[in-house]
């Protein structure tokens, strides 16, 4: 559904990506893992055309990412950001709903203010947050609303960008949890990207290794403790020692 | 350093220089399409009018109306040194409709509104919320730009015009009060003395205005860097931008003005 065939991006002299190949097979969790700055996001938002890769070719379904209608291409997609990236000005209700609320996707208010109210249950909220501003919640209630905007419009992809960062052990798990079970649920193809094993084994079905602008391994997340490929296991043990650099 | 490498650093800098008017350039041509093709956001525009113009009009009619009355005071001592007092109303109101009233709403509409737009959308562009408008379908230059640049352009002349109004009552209260003018001889010579092109030169600056001030803080908080000190950056250099254009502007557009 989605491949990425020797995408290149660099930015000044930091080449971030560096001939990236990947495929994620339709209704699947892909999960890639790598240390920080090592072109997670930017391989993410390349996909979304947030970013312009300097060469390679980015398919979504055997079509050119960003060909055609751009709107219809990104209402496919849904995306929780890694600090939940809640527009500050509405209250949280409208964030849920803004797809609904504009575009081609236009709803009348009332009916967007119950799709939003449903959503926000179906990641643990109750209706009375649906009219609070986002400064008024704490991290985990901003990414549980998060998630809920990424959800609100039925997309077939969603993408999770870092979605435990900054939340205690058990938020994680709850956020974890959420999003394995709206995957299987709405039967939506993800990525997600993280450092957090945790999350890998919680929503993955399928794990990439990047690092050095490539994808060092892949493969099915069952498979992951035994790889053994080098950079995998010291991701996995979180090593000092091995092929990764510990100061980057 | 020798002369070779100072020009060099000279060329780059013009180089460098002119890069920043380009971009500036293509960036306000494309707020300006955006303006002009569908979809609207009409619940950003009215919201931006209330910030713009509604919100602005203490801080615009404060300022009016101490120039007012202090160029009354000026211009009675200065008239005083060849008998000439008697011009206070024709020259307050020709200074502050042709020249004052414009500019200095402009230069307070680029400390209040300019700042706060570069700040907000450069906030909204660090946490990542102008991705997620992109990914939510809807164009940043629509419903971020558009929305702004659009109320400053209406709202800002209208807010020039209460100012001049504000700014000559400021001068005649302090004529009447303070210096013995007859109230209503103030006001006939106050209005007689105005012509058409005076009032018009005046509107035409403040939608000149309130478009630079509105597109400075669009441009600076889109382009702005990462972090706090990114934020920071771009609403200092949204302000002086603004301020220097608006004033550049004046100089220009006076200049037009006066050749009619």
């Amino acid at each position: 559904m989605i491949r990425m065939e020797n995408v290149h991006k660099a930015f000044g002299d930091n080449r971030v990506l560096n001939g990236m190949n990947l495929e994620i097979a339709k209704g699947t969790s892909m999960v890639i893992i790598g240390g920080s700055g090592t072109g997670k996001s930017v391989a993410l938002k390349s996909i979304l055309g947030l970013i312009q890769p300097d060469s390679g070719q980015i398919y979504v379904d055997g079509k050119p990412a960003g060909s055609g209608d751009r709107d219809k291409f990104l209402a496919r997609f849904g995306m929780l950001f890694q600090g939940g990236a809640l527009f500050d000005s509405l209250p949280v209700w409208q964030n849920v709903a803004f797809r609904l609320l504009r575009g081609a996707l236009k709803r009348p208010q009332e009916e967007a203010r119950e799709i939003a109210i449903e959503k926000l249950r179906r990641v643990g909220l109750k209706a009375n947050v649906a009219d609070r501003f986002p400064a008024e919640l704490s991290g985990g209630m901003q990414k549980r609303v998060g998630l809920a905007r990424a959800i609100a419009a039925e997309p077939e992809i969603i993408f999770f960008d870092e979605p435990t960062t900054g939340l205690d052990p058990i938020m994680s798990g709850v956020i974890n949890d959420l999003i394995r079970e709206i995957v299987v649920e709405m039967g939506a193809t993800a990525m997600t990207i993280t450092h957090d094993m945790t999350s890998v084994r919680a929503i993955a079905d399928n794990v990439a290794m990047l690092h050095g602008g490539v994808i060092q391994w892949t493969g099915p997340v069952s498979e992951m403790d035994q790889s053994g490929d080098p950079y995998m296991e010291q991701f996995i043990h979180g090593r000092a020692e091995g092929p990764i650099e510990a100061v980057r | 350093m020798n002369p070779i490498a100072l020009l060099a650093r000279l060329g780059r800098t013009a180089l460098a220089g002119l890069a920043a008017v380009g971009r500036a350039a293509l960036f306000a041509l494309s707020a300006f399409s955006h303006m002009i093709r569908p979809p609207y956001y009409p619940r950003e525009f009215f919201q931006a009018l209330l910030n713009v113009g509604w919100l602005s009009l203490p801080v615009v009619g404060l300022t009016a109306i101490f120039t007012g009355g202090a160029l009354a005071l000026q211009i009675y001592a200065g008239g005083a040194r060849f008998n000439a007092e008697a011009v206070v109303p024709q020259i307050v109101a020709i200074g502050m409709v042709r020249e004052l009233g414009p500019v200095l709403v402009g230069l307070m509409i680029a400390a209040r509104v300019t700042s706060s737009i570069a700040a907000e959308i450069a906030t909204m562009k660090v946490t990542e919320q102008i991705d997620a408008l992109v990914t939510l379908s809807t164009h940043p230059m629509k419903y971020l730009v558009a929305p702004r640049v659009l109320a400053a352009l209406i709202t800002v002349p209208v807010l020039v015009g209460v100012g001049d109004i504000i700014g000559i009552m400021g001068g005649y209260t302090v004529a009447v009060q303070n210096l013995g003018f007859n109230p209503a001889a103030y006001l006939k010579n106050t209005v007689d003395f105005l012509e058409a092109l005076d009032i018009i030169s005046s509107l035409v600056k403040g939608a000149a205005f309130g478009t630079i001030a509105a597109m400075m803080g669009c441009y600076y908080g889109m382009q702005s860097g990462r972090g706090a000190q990114g934020v920071g950056r771009a609403t200092k250099g949204s302000v002086e931008s603004a301020a220097v254009l608006i004033l550049a502007a004046n100089f220009v557009l006076t200049g037009v003005f006066f050749s009619l």
